[in-house]
């Protein structure tokens, strides 16, 4: 660990000055190994965490508010499958999903009404119980990934120096300067791409710091055993149906940065940028012209 | 980007996340019937229980308040064993129904419902979280399990106990287990009643089991004998519980 940091740090000293800048797009390191392992165990578990949660969900696809909820109580989302229709209602907002969610096809072409639907769960046919299996074991794969992350993160300074904002990003004038650069698909180059630009720093901070710990977090204060000796854990949620509703919101937020992060890679130059998170090698382009607004600096499509 | 026609990259990087997504999905139900897999997944099951009797020790759990009641208490699973043997007793009011405690103890008890009904009561507000993700709060009232197993005098080869329900779930008899942790801890009684009424039978009438740091399928319901064991794997299917037998559910629910 300590031999790569100090390879990592002498590689990413080449890019320090302008100099370096050549007209022709060149090769930093980028991403540190323990970016790179958690980032790729995520990925692995994340998925499965999804994937077995909305198994679990389909148990009892309805979410409540406070310390308690079942089938009389009132729920704030409920989605169901009844005369041959599914739907899904959120308050008292209800719109059709069949095909979707509360009646599907599996892949047999049978007619299910649980509420996700095969393709979106682990396993694929219904079973609490393995779903279970799955979740609770990977949930120690994400929670103690996360807590390794962060600790780490942490000690090389990898929060401090490249997640967290500095005030002039902070700017109204920057970030909206940045909200544009990114709406029009304007990438950094030069200098600039080596570093998180504030919109990434603000969502990897966000996952990173709350997200990901919220869901841990909502999810330990779920499991009966944990409540006996760290109350004070669901209470902060607002109990445990509570707990339950905000688990699954916060996943949904999760999937929602997965969604655009890979549109921003895909975008960005999905070869370069997927090199860079296996090998850490990041191949920068040369700064585009500053004044012309010419978009072909820009990626096209 | 600068190398390669960029819509045919993206549109085939696509076509592949698809595929691989597709044969993922297949690959995981492959590995999920896998035995070494599952053995190797049970794992997360193995470090839940190790850490919560770690952290935990006797921890108690929440208590609410009266004002915190669910206003009906959902019943799941049996809610009406069809045994005869049960009907008979459920139509005499339980007046010749005896719990049996026996096993690996020195002392088998046979207790009425009015001896049960005599012990050193308590009075409990928890919360009874099903494993399919809904909760209720309920009043619980009984003796604690730990009052019976003492006057039983548990030997010191007894590592569980073991609850014989009435009730059955297709075909196969119902029956739970825990550890000692469990059957010592002060909040696990055996209520005999809910709300300050006598049990439904929708419940687990006459008696059933509250181990409240535990998900519902352990708290059997309708108990009728419980057993001081050394060992669960040669009962019934060896996992300690009809839902663990029958479909793979964690032994120990704590989580």
């Amino acid at each position: 660990m300590a031999a790569l940091d100090g390879e990592e740090s002498n590689l990413t000293a080449t890019i320090g000055g302008p100099e370096h800048l050549s007209a022709k797009s060149h090769v930093v390191f980028r991403h540190r190994i323990s970016t790179r392992l958690w980032h790729w165990v995520n990925v692995v578990a994340f998925f499965i965490m999804v994937m077995s949660g909305l198994m679990i969900f389909n148990a009892h696809p309805r979410l409540y508010w406070g310390q308690y909820g079942a089938n009389f109580d009132h729920s704030w989302l409920e989605i169901s499958g009844k005369d041959h229709k599914g739907h899904l209602r959120i308050g008292s907002v209800t719109v059709e999903t069949t095909g979707v969610l509360g009646n599907w096809r599996d892949s047999n072409g049978a007619i299910n009404s649980r509420a996700f639907p095969g393709w979106a769960t682990i396993p694929s046919n219904y079973s609490l119980a393995d779903a279970r299996l799955w979740h609770l074991f990977f949930a120690w794969v994400l929670a103690i990934g996360l807590f390794a992350y962060l600790l780490t993160s942490l000690w090389n300074r990898h929060i401090q120096d490249e997640i967290a904002p500095t005030s002039n990003e902070l700017k109204t004038s920057h970030l909206w300067r940045d909200i544009k650069d990114h709406a029009r698909l304007r990438f950094p180059t030069g200098e600039a791409a080596t570093r998180y630009n504030i919109l990434q720093k603000m969502s990897y901070g966000l996952v990173l710091l709350i997200l990901l710990p919220v869901m841990v977090l909502t999810g330990l204060s779920m499991s009966p055993g944990i409540d006996a000796f760290a109350g004070g854990l669901v209470e902060l949620f607002g109990g445990r149906a509570s707990a339950r509703s905000i688990h699954f919101i916060v996943m949904w937020a999760l999937l929602g940065f997965f969604l655009v992060h890979v549109v921003m890679v895909i975008l960005a130059g999905p070869i370069n940028e997927v090199r860079s998170m296996i090998t850490g090698r990041y191949a920068i382009k040369p700064d585009r012209p500053v004044i012309e607004e010419s978009d072909d600096a820009g990626p096209a499509a | 980007m600068p190398d390669l026609p960029p819509d045919h990259t993206r549109r085939r990087l696509i076509a592949t996340i698809g595929a691989s997504g597709a044969g993922l999905l297949a690959g995981c139900d492959r590995v999920n019937a896998s035995p070494t897999m599952r053995s190797f997944l049970s794992l997360g099951e193995d470090a839940s229980y190790r850490a919560h009797r770690l952290i935990g020790g006797k921890a108690l759990a929440t208590e609410f308040d009266a004002s915190q009641v669910s206003p009906l208490f959902r019943p799941n699973g049996a809610t009406m064993p069809q045994s005869p043997q049960y009907q008979r007793h459920l139509a005499s009011g339980f007046a010749k129904w005896r719990l049996r405690v026996d096993g690996l103890v020195r002392r088998t008890l046979d207790l009425s419902l009015d001896a049960i009904r005599s012990l050193p009561q308590r009075t409990q507000i928890t919360r009874h979280d099903c494993v399919e993700g809904w909760s209720a709060i309920g009043q619980w009232t009984g003796p604690q399990l730990s009052h019976l197993l003492r006057a039983a005098q548990l030997s010191d080869q007894a590592r569980y106990i073991v609850f014989y329900c009435a009730d059955e779930e297709g075909g196969r008899p119902y029956y739970e287990s825990i550890d000692l942790n469990d059957a010592y801890h002060p909040q696990t009684i055996l209520a005999h009643r809910l709300n300050g009424r006598p049990l439904p039978v929708m419940n687990g009438a006459p008696v059933r089991l509250r181990v409240e740091r535990q998900l519902g399928y352990k708290h059997a319901k309708f108990v009728m004998r419980i057993e001081a064991r050394a060992r669960l794997d040669d009962l019934f299917g060896g996992k300690g519980g009809m839902w663990e037998d029958r479909s793979g559910y964690q032994w120990y629910a704590g989580i």
